[in-house]
């Protein structure tokens, strides 16, 4: 290229540019039909629905009740786990799940703003006080994760870890037997 | 025709200094939550210094740049004085209140929220007054832009506008408008609890309301940066801008799509539904069209610099290029950092990709790469422009802003690379120390350890930086001439209406906010079950 003037150096310019802006049209709209493509061909999707609920009021009703946190067999096979956040700890602090098992997380937070993050994957959703966060999950394979807060929740927040620990499928069902709500808190 | 330089001087000093105590509290961070030093006694002293570095790194720096940098363009690229100057002190007068008054209790532990402010977290109220001062400050200067804007076309009728004029008034008014979401979120919901007239608060609400600002004010950091692309690396290094239009076009293209996109800080929260993350993503890959025109168009203006210095071939013009002008290298830095940094953006935009970095180091290594690296390496290339003008000075030697220039960018690879890394790996932000001696966590302590020593290379060139502009001011006179900016290959002698004015655009960019948040917005408002108690920071 040399620098050229007068009418048709102009017109050259114009037609490279009018080329290159045509290249970086076509990558961003490839990178949306991929990101479009993605979602609706992946689990991973946003929660569909907007849910509340009052953190005031958390341990006294309702589906986050003390004794109903943990995790639950449902009867077609799949499993709840429930919990919440508080500065600054989980609870429970450490969650029981099956491998190979559709799981579906509710949580929500019982004062500020933390969040839920399991290693090791790509389970990462945050805890709105007011709001339940739901993801579904999965595991492949049996082990421990660690679940840190991922939202700065004041001075406390970075002693605010907890655990996931994925067992066998068969163990996990023994366990479920008496339908109780599940954790491996002190394990 | 600099003739406010004390004005100036005076953001550029404020700005600066500003960024030389954030940089120091950084750097302290990066050490001490590393391997490097045993764990901190008292975490809170850590966000206290956090809450110090993103409020003064996010809030007054750049902002200060903006505004002076912006002063220094309306005087010498309209060649008029500058209207106002009464009231541009003022405002940086509000700014320098504004940030005595909100670090203050910062600094005594009454309102360690960190910048995202993140309710329901709630501290002192004068924290939040001091950055609403800041920001009515730079109001002040979007205002006086356009005022100066208006006194030019009155007497240059059907004028082109000048590129540098168009850009800089570009920058102020999507300044003005990203503002908006944390004023609402500040003036509506927080500073009323803060003062105790309420006690509850909507937390979901307030993310809403503050992704607003907190992707656009990233454009707005870089307004300054890409104006130096067009405007004055092409002249710096004996080159002539490829293209007046396309520059015009990619301005206001950030204006128009800055906004509405914010809602991809929301990916992983329940308040927000699905549908509206959608839009959001899409229109987060939209703005990446400025980025990419603009890389066509300064690579192909500093071409043009080297095919005029004799070079040839496929890739000889590179070789040619005055790689000893500090400009020529602060360009090749932040392109290569904001290469990089782009690259990391457009895998945030994705929902499903996002779900395994969301919230962990990586994102914390994402925007120090982009406004550390990127943009931030230009401020440093403007300040070495300008200086000789401001000062009537020479700068010292060259080889220092050289060297400060290769530690600045070779620090920034040091430090995010790492971070990036550990980030996949799931550690998670905003942590003063992590527990190293876990075998789950203890992979993660070489990468940290790096990044604590990219922050203190960081340091270092930060310091120089400090170190030259302090003592150019010593230097014997000289005389600088006029202050220029790039001439294109083309220059424009017309310019389409569309292409020299700001209404439409401004209407689009309104409108555009409108359609994306009007309905996330209006459906949290009205829902009367989303108040929850304010959980008030250091009032034990």
């Amino acid at each position: 290229m040399t620098v050229q003037d007068g009418h048709h150096g102009a017109e050259v310019a114009e037609r490279t540019e009018k080329r290159w802006a045509m290249i970086s049209i076509i990558i961003i709209v490839m990178l949306v039909l991929l990101a479009a493509f993605a979602g609706i061909h992946q689990a991973t999707m946003p929660q569909a629905r907007v849910e509340t609920t009052d953190p005031a009021r958390l341990h006294l009703s309702g589906e986050f009740v003390e004794s109903n946190l943990g995790t639950a067999a449902e009867a077609d096979g799949t499993v709840t786990v429930r919990a919440i956040g508080q500065q600054y700890s989980f609870t429970p602090s450490c969650i029981l799940v099956p491998a190979q098992t559709p799981v579906t997380l509710r949580a929500t937070s019982a004062d500020v703003v933390h969040g839920i993050l399991i290693q090791g994957t790509n389970v990462n959703t945050m805890l709105v006080p007011g709001y339940v966060s739901e993801q579904f999950m999965r595991f492949e394979k049996t082990g421990d994760h660690l679940m840190p807060c991922q939202e700065f929740c004041s001075f406390g927040h970075e002693g605010m870890w907890g655990k996931v620990k994925v067992i066998d499928k068969t163990e996990f069902a023994s366990r479920a037997k008496n339908r109780g709500r599940l954790s491996c808190v002190g394990e | 025709m600099l003739v406010n330089r004390k004005l100036i001087l005076a953001h550029f000093w404020l700005a600066f200094g500003g960024f030389g105590l954030a940089l120091l509290l950084g750097a302290w961070q990066m050490f001490v939550r590393s391997p490097l030093y045993a764990w901190i006694s008292n975490p809170e002293w850590y966000y206290r210094s956090l809450t110090a570095h993103g409020t003064v790194m996010g809030y007054v720096f750049p902002t200060l740049v903006a505004m002076g940098f912006g002063y220094a363009i309306t005087e010498s690229a309209l060649q008029q004085r500058l209207v106002g100057v009464r009231w541009a002190w003022a405002g940086f007068w509000l700014i320098v209140l504004g940030a005595v008054m909100a670090m203050v209790p910062v600094a005594l532990g009454r309102a360690s929220v960190l910048y995202t402010f993140y309710p329901p977290l709630i501290g002192n109220a004068f924290y939040y007054v001091g950055v609403v001062l800041v920001v009515v400050g730079s109001w002040i200067w979007v205002a006086l832009m356009s005022i100066n804007l208006r006194v030019w076309r009155r007497e240059h009728p059907g004028e082109p506008v000048p590129l540098a004029m168009f850009a800089n008034v570009a920058g102020s008014y999507l300044w003005a408008w990203t503002a908006v979401g944390a004023a609402l979120e500040l003036l509506l919901q927080i500073i009323p609890v803060a003062l105790g007239w309420k006690t509850t608060i909507d937390a979901g609400l307030a993310r809403v309301f503050f992704s607003w600002t907190l992707h656009a004010i990233v454009y707005f950091w870089l307004m300054p940066t890409y104006i130096a692309y067009y405007t004055i690396v092409p002249r710096a290094i004996g080159g002539r801008l490829y293209s007046d239009s396309m520059g015009r076009i990619a301005f206001i293209l950030f204006l128009i799509v800055a906004m509405p996109i914010g809602i991809h800080h929301t990916f992983a929260d329940p308040q927000v539904g699905a549908g509206f993350k959608f839009i959001h993503s899409a229109f987060t890959a939209l703005v990446a069209l400025p980025t990419l025109l603009t890389v066509f168009t300064i690579c192909a203006s500093v071409e043009i610099a080297g095919r005029l210095r004799g070079g040839r071939g496929l890739f000889g013009w590179i070789a040619v290029l005055p790689w000893k002008n500090p400009i020529m290298l602060a360009v090749a830095f932040s392109f290569v950092l904001l290469g990089f940094g782009g690259a990391g953006g457009l895998i945030n935009m994705s929902y499903q990709l996002d779900t395994t970095v969301h919230n962990t180091q990586w994102i914390t290594g994402h925007f120090h790469l982009i406004f550390g690296g990127a943009i931030v390496i230009m401020y440093f290339a403007i300040a070495y422009d300008l200086w000789p003008h401001l000062t009537g000075r020479a700068l010292p030697d060259l080889r220092l802003a050289r060297a400060q220039l290769w530690l600045w960018f070779v620090g920034m690879i040091v430090t995010t690379f790492p971070w990036h890394w550990v980030g996949i790996l799931g550690m998670p932000r905003r942590m003063a120390y992590y527990d190293y001696a876990d075998p789950a966590i203890s992979p993660q302590a070489f990468s940290v350890t790096l990044s604590a020593i990219g922050a203190i290379i960081l340091l270092i060139s930060g310091l120089l930086f400090l170190f030259i502009l302090a003592t150019a001011h010593r230097q014997t006179a000289t005389e600088a001439g006029a202050y220029r900016f790039s001439v294109a290959v083309h220059p424009p002698t017309t310019v389409p209406i569309a292409l020299n004015t700001f209404a439409l655009w401004v209407a689009l960019m309104i409108g555009l906010t409108v359609t994306n948040y009007g309905y996330p917005i209006a459906v949290l408002a009205s829902r009367p079950d989303t108040s929850v108690p304010a959980v008030y920071v250091g009032a034990q």
